[in-house]
């Protein structure tokens, strides 16, 4: 087994044989021309015959990938056309009295070294344009163009480089996917090839080409850029599950997109999805997740090596609500501490670190660090639908204490003129037992509740989630914490707010039904999970049959 | 003669898809346009040399009409850089 890389386009495995594309053999000849008048119209007819093809080609892509990226080879018949470009082929062919072959091959350098000088990544990128018209009209003087024979079997097309012309001419149906050594994943060629949804590889290098051949078998992840030549048994098993993993998330995606999460018998929840960052966000619209019920607000802080600035901050939340167009985004404040640390916090070595100087509880005897991730939130709130919640509750108290903090800070804002969504919904995590046996008090002064089952278990069984040798006494399904959700469902709901569920339990499929029954209005997990749970939620029926 | 200056809004610039639209635009009249930026000037109906121009985002520049439907061939201009770039 041989394994290359290079930048993939398109998230897809493709596994089969290799297909190596050859160009046809274009070395142009200065020959010299007495006939310079009939030359020309040589040019001329192979420029028509060029454009009928570049439309023909046009139709073809306006079919595959849509006018939006159709309109390049509309480009090209334009480029074609253009007069700088015709003087300086007839020009040549005049005044050298040269045929029509070298007058477009120099031409097309000079065009071509245009782009490529610019400083400008797109418009370097444009000099393949040129080249692939050129070379079109080149090919019809020489009478050899052709489309390439393909065998009957789906392939893996491995190139030198491919022109939009190329990628496009091919018949999508036969091709796997895309490999080719050279080119950038900005070119025309890796967008159009991310629109007919094949996936490729480019900028592989020229040593793959050198020692890959026709008929060789190959897998290409498309997730990580890999292509496994001759790939062995173990590698040929793990990509095949990636790739029937992969088909089965696109089916499912296919189904659900844009349906609600109803049970059989009508009983409606959200799904949402749990981030750690900005970067994230892909994942969530990939899986179509309802909204984010939980955004880790700590990765400002565990990236950075001093404390986040507000406008850093108001940047990254600024993003996300507005990523998320309207849909709901709760964030949640820093929740640092524990298992999380942060050297410029310059936090003290704690005996029981989980019992100890963590999240509110630093956000409260700290408040410079609170009101300035506060101001970002607020500020950022009239980009989207913002929730705000608090980790780490334990008492009324404390959720007194962070009501006032918030109104102070509110108040700050709106006498320096900021606008503030009258929207934002707050909550808390219910992640202590003890928030869990005083819900019904915490109900009456929040909007939702989202219960973090990781702390929410390791507290209540008294587990600690980092030691591993206590593993087997973790039991996650316990009656316990599954009665502390009950409860503080039922508190929730008594008193009009709402409640979902953030830790890993949200995902566990043979919880969901309990969860429905509860009443639990959101479920938020990892994005690749929302998908699963979708479905399972669609064959659910709560009510007994009898 | 008419004349405009238009600082260009698109992101990328004057890409090869809207200087393909552009010189679609200047052909439907009789006017000759130029666009000039910053010294370089290119003709409107010439989508290479446009692109050579290399304008980008921010960057301001100068568009020609001059001819016999002059008036109607720079409205249409305004209107098509507001629209496009």
């Amino acid at each position: 087994m041989k394994k290359y890389s290079g930048k993939s386009v398109c998230s897809v495995v493709a596994i089969g044989k290799i297909s190596v594309f050859k160009k046809q053999g274009m070395s142009v000849k200065r020959v010299h021309i007495d006939d310079t008048e009939s030359e020309k119209k040589r040019f001329e007819a192979a420029k028509s015959a060029s454009s009928e093809q570049l439309q023909a080609i046009y139709d073809k892509a306006l079919k595959e990938v849509g006018e939006a990226n159709a309109q390049i080879f509309d480009i090209h018949m334009m480029m074609l056309d253009d007069d700088d470009y015709n003087d300086s082929i007839n020009n040549i062919i005049e005044t050298q009295s040269v045929n029509a072959e070298y007058a477009v091959a120099v031409t097309a350098d000079n065009f071509a070294e245009m782009f490529s000088n610019m400083d400008d990544s797109y418009m370097k990128a444009r000099a393949a344009d040129v080249r692939d018209i050129s070379n079109r009209v080149i090919g019809n003087l020489i009478g050899a163009l052709s489309n390439g024979s393909m065998s009957e079997d789906k392939v893996i097309i491995c190139a030198f480089d491919l022109a939009p012309s190329e990628t496009v001419s091919f018949d999508k149906d036969k091709v796997l996917a895309f490999v080719t050594a050279h080119g950038s994943s900005n070119s025309h060629t890796a967008i159009l090839a991310r629109n007919m949804n094949i996936p490729a590889v480019i900028g592989v290098g020229d040593e793959f080409l050198a020692e890959i051949k026709d008929g060789d078998e190959a897998i290409i992840d498309g997730f990580t850029g890999e292509i496994f030549v001759d790939p062995d048994a173990e590698t040929h098993e793990r990509l095949l599950e990636k790739q029937k993993a992969d088909e089965h998330k696109k089916a499912l995606l296919q189904e659900l997109k844009g349906k609600e999460n109803v049970t059989l018998d009508g009983h409606k929840i959200n799904v949402f999805a749990n981030i750690g960052s900005v970067t994230d966000i892909g994942k969530v619209l990939a899986n179509d997740a309802g909204g984010i019920g939980l955004f880790r607000s700590e990765f400002l802080y565990l990236e950075n090596d001093d404390y986040p600035t507000e406008e850093q901050q108001f940047a990254a939340y600024k993003k996300v609500l507005e990523s998320m167009a309207g849909k709901k985004v709760i964030i949640r404040t820093l929740d640092i501490g524990a298992d999380k640390k942060v050297d410029y916090f310059d936090l003290k070595p704690e005996e029981n670190p989980a019992l100890g100087y963590r999240a509110i509880r630093i956000c409260l005897t700290r408040p410079e660090i609170f009101k300035t991730q506060l101001r970002a939130l607020y500020r950022a709130s009239v980009f989207g639908n913002l929730g705000i919640m608090f980790p780490m509750i334990t008492s009324v108290s404390e959720l007194k204490k962070i009501h006032s903090i918030c109104e102070e800070v509110k108040s700050e804002l709106r006498s320096q003129g900021v606008e503030i969504s009258n929207k934002i919904e707050t909550g808390v995590m219910i992640e202590t037992p003890a928030a869990a046996l005083i819900s019904g008090k915490l109900a009456q002064m929040v909007d939702f509740f989202s219960v973090g089952t990781n702390d929410l278990t390791q507290y209540t069984l008294a587990c600690d989630r980092q030691n591993p040798e206590i593993e087997q006494f973790v039991d996650t399904h316990h009656e316990a914490i599954l009665k502390l959700i009950e409860m503080s469902a039922e508190s929730a709901h008594k008193h009009g707010a709402w409640i979902g569920i953030c830790g890993e339990l949200g995902g566990d499929l043979e919880l969901t039904e309990a969860f429905l029954r509860m009443g639990i209005d959101e479920l938020s997990v990892s994005p690749n999970k929302v998908l699963p749970l979708r479905e399972k939620i669609r064959s659910i029926k709560i009510k007994s049959s009898d | 003669m008419k004349q405009f200056n238009y600082t260009i809004k698109d992101e990328v610039g004057i890409h090869a898809r809207p200087a393909g639209l552009l010189v679609k635009e200047v052909k439907k009249f009789g006017s000759k346009v130029t666009v000039d930026k910053d010294g370089k000037t290119a003709d409107g109906t010439k989508l290479m040399a446009i692109m050579g121009l290399g304008v980008k985002c921010g960057n301001t520049v100068m568009v020609t009409v001059e001819g016999t439907d002059e008036d109607a061939a720079c409205e249409a201009l305004k209107t098509f850089f507001e629209a496009n770039l």
